[in-house]
Parts: C-alpha cells; structure tokens; sequence
C-alpha cells in the first residue's frame, strides 16, 4: 500500500507543490488538502509545507494553526498520525503546541536562503527512520524566523528525552544549541527549518540529501 | 458639492488645478478640445495621469515606434507590444510572457516598499497576459558603495525585493547589481517577471462583448500612490522629495499571493473574458484602457468601489494606485462561479460597471454622470511629443579621451595588483549578500539563478523543456556611445542566455533616461532605442516590450543612461544546461572569440583610474551569432563541461569568478599576443571561456572548425594548483581570490 500524505495549502502557502513532488519521488502519494477542509480525506501522514501562511501576519504560523483543518490535524497527531512541519509548518507546530518553543527573527535579521549542513540526531521519528545516526545532510534553508528559542527548561528536556532531530553544522540563524528539527515524545510529530523538500532532484535543488526524510514516511528500505 | 459632467458644461470659466497635477497648458486646451467643455475634476484627475509620462510615453513614443516598423519576421511573436506584456511561443504549446519595468523614484523615497510594490507591479502585469508567473529577476543601480546614503537604499531594496518575492513563492533566478556615483539620487530598480501558459489561455485586455460585467477584486482602494504616476515619475527630483512620500504604494504580497492563484483558478476555467491589472493610474488606467481596447464603451459606478478609507474623494479613488488589485471582465453567466473562486480565496470582489457600446466611458458617482469621456483620448491618444534632440557639446571631449594615456601593468605583479582591485570592486565582488535574501529554490523547476550567467526555469517536468533569461545593462559604454552602447548591453544578454546552452528567442528592454527635456538626455534616448532596434535586426529576434523611465537625475545631473535589456532563451532539455562551474582536474581551458585592445569605457578604466572616455568596444553581430550557436551545440552533445562570457574586467575576472565558484585550481598559459594588460583587462565582444574535459575535446575542435568559431587553447583545470596561476605573470591563491570576492558591498 502506497503510503497516501497529505499536503495542506492555506492561503499564502508557497511550496505545497514542492512538497507533493517530494513525497511523489519517496515513493509516496500526495494528496492535497485545503485548510477549509474539516477532514483529512483518510491520507496516513501530513505535511504542513512552507510559505508564509496568512502573510505571517501576526506571527509566523499563528492563523493558520487556528485554521478549520487544524483541529483534525491536532487530533490526529495526538492519536499518532506522523506530522511533518517544514519551516512556515514548524512555525504552525509550535503554534498549536503539539512542538515546544518558537521560532524567531534570524539572528542577522535577514532572510536567509543557502544550503546548509546538518546532522541527523533522532532516528527514531516516522520522518527520520531511514538514516543513520549521526548522518549529514546538505539542505537549503530560506526563512527570515528559523531561530530556534525555548525555555531552558524546555531545552534541558528536549535535549534529555533526545527530541532533538537534527542541528546545523554551523548555525545560521541563532538557534539555540543549533538545533533545526525537534520531535515530540512520541516521535511522530516533527518540526523542521531547512527544506527537505528541496533537496530531492539534483538538477533544480541542491542536491538530494532530502530524500530520506520522504523514504522514511514511504515505508522504503534498503 | 460634486463636479459633474452638466456642471462643468455649465461653468465654463472655472479655474482648474491643472498646473499642479502636472499637464502642461496646451494640454489642458487639449483636453477642452476633446470634451468641447472643460474637464469635471474626476476627468481633470484622469487625463493629468493617463497623459503623465510614465503611462503615456509622451516623450518616447516617437522613438519607440523603432521597435515595431524594424521588428524582424518572427514566428515566435503571439501577443506583440501594446499589451501588458508580450508573449513568445516557445514550443510544444506553451507560451512564454516576460516584461521588465522600473519602479526607481518610489525605491529612492522609501526603497523597502518601493521595490517590493516594483515586484508586485510587474508580476501582475505577467499574470494579466494569463500566465502562471514562475520566477523574477531584478536588475539594481546604486550610488558608490562609500556613498552615505547608499547602504540605506540597498538595505531598504533588497529587503523589499525579498519580501515581497519570497512572500509571493517566485524564485528570484538573478539580475545584476552596480555602484556608480549617478545613481546616488536616483538608484534604479527595474523587476521582471517571466510567467508561462499554454497558447489558448493568454488573456488580452480589451472588453468585446456589450452587457459583460466589470469586476473588481482583491485589495479594497486606499490613499496611497495616489497621483504617483504624475508627482513622482514626472518631476525631476530635489530637497523637497521627502514631502512626497505618501505617493508611495504600500504592499501585501499576501494579497498578492491570493490574486495570482484566484485569477489563474478564474482564467482555466474560462471565466476571464479579458483582465488588467491596477497599477499606475488605478481605475483611471484599467477602465479606459480596457474600453479603448474593446467595444470602446463602459459604464463604471464609483461608489461602488469597496474602499479602505472613506474620506477619499472619487478623483483620489480614480487616481489610487493601492496594490494588489485586478480588474476583470466577466460575462453575467460566469458571475457566481467567479465570485465563489473569490471567496475561496478570502478576496473582496465587487461588479463596479459593465461594458457598453456607447464609444463613451462613463463613470458615476450616486447617480450623477461625473465622467464622461472617449477612452481613446485618454488612453492611447495622449499628447505626443517631438522633444528637442541634441548631441551634448561635450560627447566628443568624452570620446576623444581614450585609456591610451592611463598608466597600465606592464608586469606580473603589476596586472596581479590591478586584477585583486577589480575582484575586491562591489561591482564585481561576490553579490552573495543579496542573493541569499532571495528564495531561489520555491516550485522546484529552478535550474540555474545566480550568479549563473544566465537564470534558467524549467517548464515542462515530462519533457525538460526550459527557458533561460538575462537581464543586462552597461551605463558606462552608453554614456560613451548610447547607440552602440544599447547594442552592447542587448549582446550582453543574449550571449550570457547562450552561454547555458539556450537559443536567444526574444528581448524586452527598461530604459532608464534623465530629463527628456535635456536635448542632451533625448539625444542618448534616441540613439539607444534606434541602437536597440537595429541589433535586434541584426540578431533577427523580437523586442517584444519595454518600459521607459525619464526624469532619472538630480538637479541638471542625470544617470548614466541605462538601458537595461532582458533576453529570453529556449532550451528543449534542461538538464543539458551549462553553467560557469567545472569539476574535472586535467579538463582543457579555451578561449572563444578574438581580443582587440579595447580597455575603453572598461570596469578597469574605471576602477583603477575613475576613467570614462574613449569609445566602447566594437560589436559584431555575426561573431556573437556563431558563438551562440556553438554554445548551443556544446550543451545538445554535451561537450563543454562548463562556460562563462566574458564581459566587465575582461578575461582574468572571468577566469577568476570560474575558479572561484568551482575550487578547484586552474593553470593558465597564455599565447604571446594575450600576455598584455591590455588583452588581459579588454571587454572586447562577442567572447566566451569554455572548460572542454578530454572527452570532448575532438568534437569541440570539429565543431570551432566547422562554424568558424576563432579559439586559442589557454590552459587546463589543474588540482594540483591552489587557485589561478598564470604561467610566466602572476598566482593567486584560493584563500586570496575568496577574500577578495568576499570584500564588503557598502563601507
């Protein structure tokens, strides 16, 4: 069975195609879905893609983690459903508190848009199962809020349960202990900065590091 | 009370501002003439922006008329000139639109939104051809780096560019950035926009069908720009420019983002009878220029017109150029269906008026005929104008002081020297500083973007099919030589779309001017545009459109004049493209084309001895032409492993930038006659450095033969070597090209 995910566009979202060409080319099933959808069409996964949801007015996530559909997204992520965040998603993830933290302006206040290395850190996720411990991945970035911030409480517990999913090479924007992805306990739900979904063809990405992340939702081994 | 049309009939005698918004008195006499009474102040305040420079080309039109009477047969053309913007066929049914356009006084008064109202402008100007825009470029002027103004207007454009860019998911594939002192007061910042369709889903502007309904939709009519397009673009600038700085648009690259995928949802499902976009002169522009492109009639109620701030006046909601609002004529069946895609989209939409078949555009306020004019008159049947030509006394003082008697490296050390100051030059140092403030990778079709000679999309995922754009402008070699300068600078693109292995199929051109009431100014104006039309001749492609910008100076200082022009190329498998970066150690290194000692008007002349005179280097259409189809060849047998043209600093920048892009060394040996300075910093035409591996060697070779390409052999891909070695004259190292490259843009 091809694993079917599903992509959510809200209004101002920008790489909801790119994400549905990612998932195609992991071997998995795009299926879109509108944020005035209350159901999630029975797909298996979900991917909240990048963009700037609402203008990211307000703040960056805020009315699109209040959206008709995020409600069945929340539900469901409780329930298990793997969730994948990509940045303006991770930004919706720590929105809706199913992520701790938030992200803030970078640290050099501008928008940053270059492939950046990072390494895997939790191979445990339904989104990172496929690589190695401590693989490193060339991914583009291209956000103007990807600084990591929590609590230090809240760091002390990422950091203790390993929820940690990958951190950058050479932080870019200020995060705290260069962290790019995160994952809740369960290990299902998982924010992340870079664009995976942009690194899965070569020719117009840089290069295919991001792949893995979509095999890992598409069940395929090696 | 209300000025209306019976009003105006009756007080002939009233005194009427025409003066400050901007007309000139025969104008206004004009005007008299057309009504056979004087104007209602709503039609005063249409006909002072319509006949404002920048909607009318007053002062252009009679040369522009170049670019249609020498347009070369073209097969490719399917919507020419005159409409937003014009559109090629590239192939396989799909259809291509692309359009530069300035939006430099906003940028100089407030650049963040300046420039990012100059991206939303131009990209509705794409999606109004009904195209899917895919990616936008920018081509920027600033004043020098040190200059103390500078660093705000850069800061204030890029980020405007981004924001608004990144915000609308349109990969930003490259452009150009330059620093020169003319531009203190009057940067440049000209956008484009390349969308794409299938041929029957281009949209044209005009309303045919008599009953159909006016729409209106997306952003509700605000305060802002309103008269911009005659208080901004039409005055030359001084002291008092910060008073103008509500005539500057506001954007919502949401909003935008909610018009492109609600008019694109509109349009497939055939319920666009035909579309225009809101920007310079508002409702005055869309409602006449859409009459006077179809029935020639209209009838619009004003006052329902959805507004954001209620104390507007109706000549100020005719004259708004609020942003991010599109106009639509849709036939009374199709309504519902359009307005629930509206909906979905969370946008306002309301039916303003219908067209008619009265020859008139009627516009009401409550009832009362306010105006009452033929759109013709307003939108196409401006005021032409003869301006007064002259070639400045001082041109041949300026050409008659060549480069001969600047001091240059006669060794080494000496052309190592000069070289390091050109790499670590903001003209010519790594723009990685912008760039990376661009989303380059959004929609995933992004093939090649800067600092690639060429920004490349692709098209078509079954097929490859892709384009590749180039926008390109030289102020220095058009100041010398406006005529040839403009030749030079459409060269430029094209050869830089034929370095990625793309045919050159279509050219749009921003020309950027001072006063066109400086016969100086008027003279380069003239000689460019007749320098453009007669090479587009000679490269047998269509100049498909083009935006003017005057009145680009300060006090009696104008810019360089800049013509900047894009050039459009098709490439049927994008995954044959080239671009500057090489990886094979032992890879050959060659030369194409021929090198005269032509330093004039150089970026050497320039950055070594603050020198510009002389004449520009000479242009050959033929060698240009031969060397692109060589490219192309190189790309479809895959025989080069990577290429770069040369243009400003000549043939050591380029090998420079290639090193430095790929890390990987490279030794040069030149043959005896290139070991001058003079050959080494010339930017003589019509060349290009290509990277040929062993294994396409041979085939490269039969191909220069076979076409008559001129080459020499000078060097080889070497990892052995750290950086660039030229035998016999000068290294330089890896760690000393990278901190050169990375040398600040401002100080």
């Amino acid at each position: 069975m091809t694993t079917r995910v599903g992509v959510i566009t809200f209004p101002g979202t920008l790489d909801d195609r790119d994400a549905a060409t990612a998932i195609a080319l992991g071997g998995g099933e795009a299926v879109p879905l509108w944020h005035k959808d209350k159901d999630l069409n029975g797909v298996d996964a979900i991917v909240l893609p990048g963009g700037f949801s609402y203008g990211d007015y307000l703040r960056a996530g805020a009315l699109a983690s209040v959206s008709p559909i995020m409600d069945a997204v929340v539900d469901s992520a409780k329930e298990g459903m793997p969730v994948l965040g990509i940045c303006n998603g991770f930004q919706m993830l720590c929105e809706t508190g199913l992520l701790p933290g938030a992200l803030t302006r970078n640290e050099n206040l501008n928008f940053i848009c270059r492939p950046e290395l990072i390494t895997i850190t939790n191979t445990k996720t339904s989104w990172t199962n496929f690589f190695q411990p401590n693989t490193e991945l060339l991914i583009p970035i291209k956000n103007g809020e990807g600084c990591y911030q929590i609590s230090d409480e809240g760091l002390k517990n990422l950091e203790a349960k390993g929820l940690v999913v990958a951190r950058y090479n050479n932080n870019p924007n200020g995060s705290k202990n260069d962290i790019a992805a995160i994952c809740n306990e369960a290990g299902n739900v998982v924010g992340i900065m870079p664009h995976p979904e942009h690194a899965v063809d070569g020719l117009v990405g840089a290069g295919v590091d991001g792949l893995g992340f979509f095999w890992s939702i598409a069940g395929v081994t090696v | 009370m209300v000025d209306t049309v019976s009003n105006a009939a009756n007080t002939p005698e009233l005194m009427q501002p025409w003066q400050k918004l901007g007309l000139k008195e025969d104008e206004y006499l004009k005007i008299k003439e057309i009504l056979g009474r004087r104007p209602t102040a709503a039609e005063l305040a249409m006909y002072s922006v319509m006949w404002s420079e920048h909607c009318s080309y007053k002062s252009s039109k009679v040369h522009l008329r170049q670019f249609g009477e020498k347009q070369p047969d073209s097969d490719v053309l399917l919507v020419g000139i005159g409409e937003n913007a014009g559109v090629v066929d590239i192939g396989d049914n799909w259809a291509v639109t692309f359009k530069v356009e300035s939006h430099n006084h906003p940028s100089f008064i407030e650049p963040y939104q300046g420039a990012a109202t100059g991206i939303g402008g131009i990209v509705r100007d794409i999606l109004a051809m009904g195209a899917r825009p895919i990616a936008v470029m920018d081509s920027l002027r600033f004043g020098s780096s040190d200059a103390t103004d500078t660093a705000r207007v850069l800061n204030g454009v890029v980020s405007g560019i981004g924001g608004y860019g990144n915000s609308l998911g349109l990969p930003n594939i490259g452009g150009e950035t330059v620093f020169h002192p003319s531009y203190a007061g009057n940067p440049l910042v000209n956008a484009l926009c390349v969308g794409v369709m299938k041929h029957d889903q281009i949209l044209t502007s005009g309303a045919e069908e008599v009953g159909d309904l006016v729409l209106l939709y997306g952003a509700a009519t605000g305060g802002d720009g309103i008269g911009g397009v005659s208080v901004l673009a039409s005055e030359v600038f001084d002291e008092t420019a910060s008073t103008a700085r509500p005539s500057v648009q506001v954007g919502d690259p949401f909003m935008e983002k909610l018009l492109i995928e609600a008019t694109l949802e509109m349009a497939r499902a055939n319920l666009i009878e035909a579309i225009q976009d809101l920007g310079g002169a508002g409702l005055s522009c869309a409602t006449s220029e859409m009459a006077s492109n179809g029935t020639g009639g209209m009838r619009i109620q004003l006052d329902s017109v959805p507004l954001r701030d209620n104390t507007l006046s109706l000549e100020e909601i005719l004259m708004s150029e609020s942003q991010e609002r599109m106009c639509a004529i849709i036939a009374p069946d199709n309504l519902n269906q359009v307005l629930e895609i509206c909906e979905k989209w969370d946008l306002n939409a309301t039916v303003i008026g219908e067209v008619t078949d009265s020859n008139s555009l009627e516009i009401y306020w409550h009832n009362e005929l306010i105006v009452d004019v033929p759109p013709r008159t307003v939108a196409h049947e401006g005021p032409v104008y003869q301006r007064p030509i002259q070639r400045p006394a001082e041109q041949d003082n300026l050409i008659n002081n060549s480069t001969s008697s600047l001091k240059k490296p006669v060794n080494g050390d000496e052309i190592k020297s000069d070289l390091l100051k050109l790499i670590s030059h903001p003209n010519l140092v790594d723009k990685g500083w912008i760039t990376e403030q661009y989303d380059r990778y959004v929609r995933g079709d992004t093939v090649l973007a800067a600092p690639d000679d060429a920004g490349m999309i692709r098209v078509d995922r079954k097929t490859g099919k892709g384009i590749a754009v180039s926008l390109d402008g030289n102020g220095r070699y058009c100041k010398l030589d406006p005529y040839l300068g403009a030749q030079l600078n459409l060269a430029e693109a094209y050869r830089n779309v034929a370095m990625s292995g793309a045919r050159p199929i279509a050219i749009t051109n921003c020309l950027n001017f001072g006063s066109p009431e400086d016969p100086g100014v008027m003279w380069q104006f003239a000689e460019a545009v007749t320098g453009l039309a007669d090479a587009a001749l000679e490269f047998d492609i269509p100049v498909t459109g083009g935006n003017v910008s005057f009145y680009n100076q300060t006090g009696d200082v104008a810019i360089l004049p800049t013509p900047v022009v894009g050039v459009l190329g098709v490439l049927d498998e994008v995954g044959k493209r080239i671009n500057r970066v090489y990886s094979t150690s032992g890879s050959k290194v060659y030369l194409l084309g021929e090198t005269k000692p032509e330093l004039d008007g150089s970026i050497w002349a320039e950055i070594v001895h603050n020198h510009l005179g002389g004449r520009p280097p000479a242009i050959d259409f033929a060698a240009e032409k031969i060397l692109a189809r060589c490219m192309r060849n190189f790309s479809a047998y895959r025989i080069a492993e990577a290429t770069h043209d040369l243009s400003d600093g000549g043939l050591l920048v380029a090998l420079a930038e290639m090193v430095y892009d790929s890390g990987i060394g490279m030794r040069i040996d030149l043959p005896d006659e290139l070991q001058t300075s003079e050959m080494l910093f010339s930017e003589s035409s019509a060349r290009a450095v290509v990277v040929v591996s062993e294994f396409g060697d041979n085939a490269f070779l039969q191909l220069c033969q076979e076409l008559a390409q001129p080459f020499s052999y000078i060097g080889e891909i070497d990892e052995r070597i750290d950086g660039l070695l030229v035998t016999d004259l000068f290294a330089i190292s890896q760690v000393e090209i990278l901190s050169c490259f990375s040398s600040p843009l401002t100080t």
